[in-house]
């Protein structure tokens, strides 16, 4: 009884098509990278990838370099070094992880992928704010090394209702940066290209959308560990036809699970929403505990922050406005606590898992007396785990454990 | 006789309590954690049957708490000590309650109902500001031992602000108010307000209030600091020490699973 049970994580068997996607498309940034054609643009997760992908532009995701860096355990090698040139520990993870493996010349596409010696050089540096400033700084910092054109949109942030005047801003930008990114790649830009990829995102986007919501039905076919893997096509293929097939693959796999009542977790006791980022270094440890405690965390808003519902190829600009603004990281508290209510009611949750990432205040909503305010309204328990995204400096496994534990056996008393 | 034992591993000391049937409490112990759980939850367990004298060949049932459930190779079952603590609490003071339970390496807020069920919990974060351990640093620091920082603290002519609230800092606070002046006696009690001060930060605390812990059981003044701070009289079970294993011998004694000779 005294010892922690071993537990197996059932094995998605889209995994290794997943893979080769993912080998491909480094390859192909990599060969780019080496011969100069196509141009690379990197690009924030989200971005305007789809116009870059227009201009002809194959697209590089740093924020996707870093959540390797985190799944690796590599990125407490790195963040120091880029704390020691001045990029403060308290910073995004991400930035310090990247920077300091740019800086250290380390990869882990190395070790994945045979021959990539680094990460694509890129010919421009596309941000979008609405992330948070901290990518702006990182390709900030990335453009002054490599001497290389930053661009990017600054957001409205903490939107209740979205207003034209929010979108006309994204869209005027967008347009501005036209004429630099034409020249560039070298391309000129063709409007029934942009509609072209962004139809493919949309289907990618219903596709993911779909393939989350498989998580209604109990027990649930996925966890939210093994969905923020299988994200990986949505974030950095989005456009990309493969995508679309592989979200295909998936959702085919996901439903069968469904119909033959077959759950991530063996015995599924109790249903939970992840709010935050994933802990990158402890996704398979905390799968695994999640499995022991017979408890399915099913639901996130990390994992639904790439549904792009209005892309919309009949008014490109405006549309592509709409969903980088939408998401629930720009919005306001209001907002998201609706958000996650409809959540916890069409998932039927049995409560809330806040992640109070130390480096990443934009994704940790536990700050602000959310969990709080929706223990009261929702009357289901919320638990706050603190830790960070990459740091595992900021994460006490045996004290986020025991929170946890306690946290179930609250569930199991009431 | 069946017997049901709560073995509570803490950072810094296990805990071992004995019951009967009847829950009445035979015996109990309290040893240091040292850098080995399984040994220091093995001799927890023999000094508390030596107190009840109780022999080893009698039916135990056994039940692990604390940082080092995990090690207790002769427990029966685990569970966190955030549960038991709240059993525990419960089983002296069977009405609603907030605990207030100052460890050795963590504080804990566990809110339990009319009856007995656990409401919510919160933990310290990862610094151990206001726990034992900060005591233990700062003590040590001024040079005075552990034991000696209730009485101390008792005789202070006056109050003085600790503003820091890391330990770190706080220590270099403390320099700036020796190179003042100021007597150890009220540098300790304004250590002892910023424990009080940790507590106040993680909940409202509203309601009847229970304190337990090591650090309760050995500083009662604390305690009366904190009534003082909240306008109210607090609730300190007669062992505050092992609320944790009383209540993880309350829940071995439900469980009445399987039993170790």
């Amino acid at each position: 009884m005294s010892e922690e049970k071993k537990v197996a994580i059932k094995k998605i068997q889209a995994t290794g098509l997943m893979r080769k996607l993912m080998a491909d498309y480094f390859y192909e940034l990599d060969k780019a990278s080496k011969e100069g054609s196509p141009k690379v643009a990197w690009c924030t997760s989200v971005g305007p990838a789809e116009l870059l992908l227009s201009l002809g532009f194959l697209v590089y995701y740093p924020e996707n370099h870093g959540a390797m860096l985190g799944a690796t355990r590599a990125a407490n090698n790195y963040i120091p070094v880029a704390n020691a040139i001045g990029y403060s520990p308290d910073i995004c993870s991400y930035l310090t992880s990247d920077v300091g493996a740019f800086i250290k010349k380390e990869t882990p596409l190395s070790l994945a992928y045979k021959g990539i010696e680094g990460v694509p050089k890129p010919d421009v540096l596309v941000y979008n704010t609405n992330q948070c400033r901290d990518v702006q700084e990182w390709f900030s910092w990335y453009s002054k090394e490599l001497k290389v054109p930053a661009m990017g949109i600054s957001t409205y942030r903490n939107i209740g209702k979205i207003e034209n005047y929010h979108l006309e801003s994204i869209v005027s930008q967008m347009k501005d940066m036209i004429p630099a990114l034409e020249e560039i790649s070298g391309q000129k830009f063709d409007i029934d290209k942009l509609r072209h990829f962004l139809s493919l995102s949309y289907e990618c986007t219903q596709l993911w959308k779909k393939i989350l919501e498989t998580n209604t039905a109990a027990p649930a076919p996925m966890s939210f560990f093994d969905a923020t893997i299988h994200m990986g096509p949505a974030v950095v293929l989005r456009g990309n036809p493969q995508a679309v097939g592989y979200y295909k693959v998936l959702l085919k796999e996901l439903e069968d699970r469904v119909a033959n009542k077959e759950g991530a977790v063996e015995g599924e006791r109790f249903r939970l929403y992840w709010e935050g980022m994933p802990i990158w270094g402890k996704l398979r440890a905390l799968a695994e505990f999640f499995i022991s405690l017979k408890t399915a965390v099913i639901a996130s808003t990390y994992c639904n922050s790439w549904v792009f519902e209005s892309f919309d190829p009949e008014d490109p600009f405006m549309s592509m406005a709409r969903a980088y603004t939408e998401i629930f990281i720009v919005r306001d508290e209001n907002f998201k606590e609706k958000y996650i209510e409809k959540v916890v009611n069409k998932y039927k949750l049995d409560g809330i898992l806040f992640h109070d990432a130390k480096t990443c205040p934009n994704n940790s909503n536990n700050r602000y007396g959310m969990p709080e305010r929706l223990e009261k309204k929702l009357n289901i328990p919320a638990l706050t785990i603190n830790g960070d995204l990459n740091d595992m400096r900021c994460y006490s496994e045996e004290q986020a454990k025991t929170n946890i534990e306690a946290f179930i056996e609250q569930l199991e008393a009431r | 006789m069946n017997y049901f034992v709560g073995i509570d591993v803490g950072a810094s000391t296990t805990k071992a309590v004995i019951i009967d049937e009847k829950k009445e409490i035979f015996g109990y112990s309290v040893v240091n954690s040292g850098a080995d759980f399984k040994a220091a939850a093995e001799e927890a367990f023999k000094k508390s049957r030596e107190s009840a004298k109780r022999k080893a060949s009698n039916k135990y049932s056994v039940l692990a708490t604390g940082y080092g459930r995990r090690n207790v190779s002769f427990a029966n079952q685990t569970k966190t000590e955030i549960s038991c603590h709240a059993q525990g609490s419960f089983f002296h003071f069977p009405h609603a309650h907030t605990l207030i339970d100052i460890g050795g390496q963590d504080s804990k807020i566990i809110k339990v109902n009319d009856s007995g069920k656990r409401i919510g919990f919160k933990m310290n974060r990862k610094c151990a500001a206001g726990t034992g351990a900060f005591l233990e640093e700062i003590a040590n620091r001024l040079r005075v031992k552990i034991g000696e920082l209730n009485e101390l603290a008792k005789k202070a002519e006056r109050n003085i602000q600790i503003g820091s609230y890391c330990t770190v800092f706080t220590a270099t606070e403390l320099l700036t108010k020796i190179r003042e002046g100021i007597d150890v006696k009220e540098l300790i009690k304004g250590i002892f307000d910023s424990v009080v001060k940790r507590a106040l930060e993680m909940d409202p605390l509203d309601g009847n209030i229970v304190m337990t812990g090591g650090v309760v059981a050995y500083n009662p003044f604390l305690v009366k600091m904190f009534e003082e701070k909240l306008d109210r009289e607090i609730f300190v079970p007669p062992l505050p020490q092992l609320t944790g294993a009383i209540g993880a011998a309350l829940y071995a004694s439900e469980a009445k699973g399987d039993q170790n000779a």
